[in-house]
């Protein structure tokens, strides 16, 4: 913090003689059943960070297990079955029960009431629920982990998952429909929320783009979760009873699961980036001191991605024997979802040009977001284009794009919020070299990790496979050194995040001389989060109104 | 679309408070006004039909494939339905859709032993919309209707045998109505599961109900609820067409 003041013109505000306040959320109330119990989404933001967190290392374990196995071109560290299993509790962890849940359930929570001048969500006891029904999701596939796994994919490919394995689909697909009701309820709240608890004054076009794309993201919970949900129990109910829906010698139509699949799940892989967009258009904000250039764009982009993104999910499905009319209409649209994308990137570009930046551990990674979301978009576009698709499709190529967009993107997003907020979460800060290691450590790991399969895509390895051909072992011992060198960067924060809860310095109320209602109050905040509702009076990411704010708070107090 | 609250300024939310139903007990701390309170839950009542209706939206889709391939196999498959009892059960539906109505109506005006008596009524009229169905399920059962290994497909390929006036089906076409069946069960049994949901909560109410708390100008959780009987009646409005009425009896 300090090393950054001294070489810019911003000043940020002297922490030594910052305190932490007597009574906040934290304090208030002790014992184990004052969190199980509570209705302070405060307080449920942070147990939604154990749980994701909790869940972010099992994934990551997998993780680990998959790249050590792809070390050598043989099936020699497991048989080709428990990989199978592997690379599916691999992505179903991280998908359903970290990426979706992570920004909204830890920083949506939290943020969302502070930043609209509200006391709570609006429904505070069905934010409660939707922990628990996640945690009951999330027990549940650690049950069908622990009875013997399963090895569908996270796809839950048809007509494999209902006919050909003897593994615990019907387990692992309870656990996901589960899940996807906690993800259904958070959007129900959000939105609501939004639209109802807003702060006199706090008109849309005042909302923090941390709003706009928590709302986005929700409406794209609600409208496509319950289609996953609808998905699931017809597999569910095929399994079981051998009726005929997806089965084509029964007269079913495969393909009928991988419309209602992808119409889900290509929604989802926004459900995973919007919210983890809001928070970049945050903390380019605060670090560059400016106003986000194009506010109403970025705005409405948000909007326009959760629309045009319900319109494409038949690029997911090209070589699947679609009517290849219909597949030129879609790579037609997947090349649109892309421009709303690119405003995001562009806009943020626009607001660093002539901005006070300054270096922090959350504008770190928030560079990091926006070169490797790039490189994930860009790709995505490769994969659209029919004529590319048919080459690159269930190889490697594809494996490189997603992890791109989502750890690149979404995770890279996450840990730039979650060190944004922690000095308001907390009340302390996180040490600033050892997280500024940590951020280029990812960056350089992640990298590293990926970069390659991207080449191997290319060359024609497919994914999914315990073994590979010979030639291509110098790409994957590549990538998996990459990922020790990512593992090593992802444990430095849960280190050092744990440490300074202790041993942090005081942040005070603004650490980063941010504009946000949020951090016009104490940190932690008080329980009920603000004395008196607020009124917003000036636009938002006003630096002018904040620097007269402090200027008369100096004045009157000292 | 704005709530009064985003718009007004706050001196004459204080002013309102004061002059206030605010001293309803049921008032949750962190909304500034009840009527911020009812909004909010009405707002999200509808989100969560919404929900409702991508759910059932997967289904509905299945079916529009699957008729418009096996055509022939969905017109014997529904002719095996007993339109009376659906008709029934339709007007049934509706009549306790109308009581839940009232039922508002009377929590809105104060009426507490006319709302109690609505709520019973629909609580009864949901019953016997439910023990006709299982009947319906039952009867099924018994002709081996159910799609599965036991599923009967003589009956379709020489319905003669059977005392049926159908046509008979070619033996690929009649396996098809397993198809026809499967959605049959899988659409009218989650259309249930969502009866037997609204009848616990209708349980939870009508206690409630009896002692008053709804007939001191607390009508939320009736108004909601009502909002969710009536999202359940309108699939019925579509499911009994679409599977009952899909061509009948075209030999007569
Ligand atoms: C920016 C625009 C994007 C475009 C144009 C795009 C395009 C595509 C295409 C065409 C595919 C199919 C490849 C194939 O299987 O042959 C694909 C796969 C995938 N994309 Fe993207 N994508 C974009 C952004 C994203 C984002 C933001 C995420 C997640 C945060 C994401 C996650 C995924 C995943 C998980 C898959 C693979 C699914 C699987 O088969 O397991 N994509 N993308
Ligand atoms: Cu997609």
């Amino acid at each position: 913090m300090s090393t950054a003041v001294g070489n810019t013109i911003v000043s940020l505000p002297d922490q030594s003689t910052a305190q932490l306040p007597k009574r906040h959320y934290i304090n208030n109330e002790y014992g184990l059943l004052s969190w199980l119990l509570t209705e302070d989404h405060k307080r449920i933001a942070l147990l939604y960070l154990f749980s994701v967190t909790f869940f972010f290392f099992i994934g990551g374990a997998f993780a680990g297990l998959i790249r050590l196995e792809l070390l050598t071109p043989q099936p020699d560290l497991v048989a080709a079955d428990t990989y199978n299993k592997f690379f599916t509790m691999h992505g179903l962890i991280m998908i359903f029960l970290f990426l979706v849940p992570s920004i909204p359930g830890v920083l949506g929570n939290f943020l969302i009431p502070l930043m609209i001048g509200a006391r709570d969500l609006a429904f505070p006891k069905l934010n409660l629920l939707s922990w628990y029904v996640y945690m009951a999701g999330g027990t549940l596939t650690l049950a069908a982990l622990v009875l013997g796994g399963v090895d569908t994919g996270w796809t839950f490919t048809t007509p494999l998952s209902t006919h050909y394995l003897n593994t615990h689909v019907i387990t692992a697909a309870m656990a996901i429909f589960i899940t996807g009701f906690s993800s259904i309820l958070t959007g129900i709240n959000f939105i609501v929320t939004i639209h109802r608890m807003r702060c006199p004054g706090m008109t849309w076009f005042r909302m923090p783009l941390f709003l706009w794309a928590h709302y986005a993201a929700s409406l794209l919970m609600v409208l496509g979760t319950p289609v996953l949900a609808t998905t699931l129990v017809l597999v569910a109910l095929e399994r079981l009873f051998g009726i005929g829906i997806f089965d084509p010698a029964k007269g079913g139509d495969p393909l009928l699961f991988q419309h209602l699949f992808w119409f889900y799940s290509h929604p989802a892989v926004y459900i995973m980036i919007l919210p983890g967009m809001g928070v970049i258009s945050e903390v380019i904000s605060t670090c560059s001191r400016k106003r986000i250039f194009g506010y109403t764009a970025v705005a409405f982009s948000s909007v326009a991605i959760a629309l045009f993104g319900f319109f494409v999910w038949e690029h997911h499905m090209f070589i699947m024997g679609v009517s290849s009319y219909s597949a030129l209409v879609f790579s037609l649209l997947t090349m649109l979802v892309a421009v709303p994308s690119a405003i995001k990137i562009f806009n943020w570009a626009f607001t660093l040009q002539k901005g006070s930046i300054t270096f922090e551990t959350p504008m770190l990674y928030c560079f990091g977001f926006m070169g490797l979301f790039t490189i994930g978009g860009l790709t995505g576009v490769f994969l659209g284009s029919l004529g590319m698709d048919i080459h690159l499709t269930e190889t490697y190529f594809v494996v490189a794009h997603f992890h791109f967009v989502m750890v690149g993107g979404g995770l890279m997003a996450f840990l730039a919020g979650i060190h944004f907020w922690w000095p308001k979460m907390t009340g302390r800060m996180y040490p600033e070299t050892i997280s500024k290691l940590a951020a280029v450590t990812t960056f350089i790991g992640f990298n590293l990790t990926f970069l390659p399969q991207f080449v191997l895509g290319y060359l024609g390895l497919p994914r999914r496979y315990a073994a590979y051909p010979p030639e291509f072992q110098v790409l994957n011992v590549l990538s998996t050194a990459g990922a020790t060198v990512l593992g090593f960067g992802y444990m430095l924060p849960m280190l050092y995040l744990v440490w300074s809860l202790k041993y942090g310095a005081i942040a005070g109320s603004n650490p980063w001389q941010a504009t946000g209602l949020e951090w016009q109050i104490a940190s932690p905040p008080p329980t009920e989060n603000f004395a008196e509702i607020p009124i917003m009076d000036h636009e938002v990411y006003d630096y002018e109104w904040l620097a007269n704010k402090t200027k008369k708070e100096v004045t009157t107090v000292g | 679309m704005d709530s009064a609250l985003a718009t007004t300024d706050p001196a004459d939310l204080h002013a309102e408070q004061e002059h206030g139903h605010v001293s309803l007990p049921q008032h949750r701390h962190h909304f500034e006004t009840v009527e911020q309170q009812r909004e909010a839950g009405s707002f999200g009542m509808w989100l969560f039909l919404l929900t409702e209706i991508m759910f059932f939206g997967g289904m509905f889709l299945a079916y529009l494939l699957y008729r418009n391939w096996y055509y022939p196999a969905f017109v014997v498959g529904s002719n095996q339905l007993s339109v009376r009892i659906g008709t029934f059960n339709t007007m049934v539906l509706i009549t306790s859709g109308f009581c839940m109505a009232i039922g508002v109506w009377a929590a809105e005006v104060r009426k507490r032993s006319l709302l109690t008596a609505m709520l019973v009524t629909t609580t009864l009229l949901g019953v016997l919309f439910l023990s006709l169905k299982y009947d319906e399920y039952h009867e099924k059962y018994e002709l081996h209707h159910i799609p599965g290994n036991n599923f009967n497909v003589s009956m379709f390929t020489n319905p003669a045998g059977y005392g049926i006036k159908e046509a008979p089906l070619p033996p690929d076409m009649a396996q098809k109505t397993q198809v026809f069946f499967f959605l049959y069960f899988a659409m009218t049994g989650m259309h249930a599961l969502h009866m037997i949901i609204g009848l616990g909560i209708l349980c939870w109410l009508i206690p409630r109900a009896r002692r008053g708390d709804f007939s001191s100008g607390y009508v939320a959780p009736v108004e909601n609820f009502a909002l969710y009987w009536h999202f359940i009646d309108v699939v019925w409005l579509f499911l009994y067409p679409l599977l009952y009425l899909i061509n009948r009896h075209p030999m007569h």
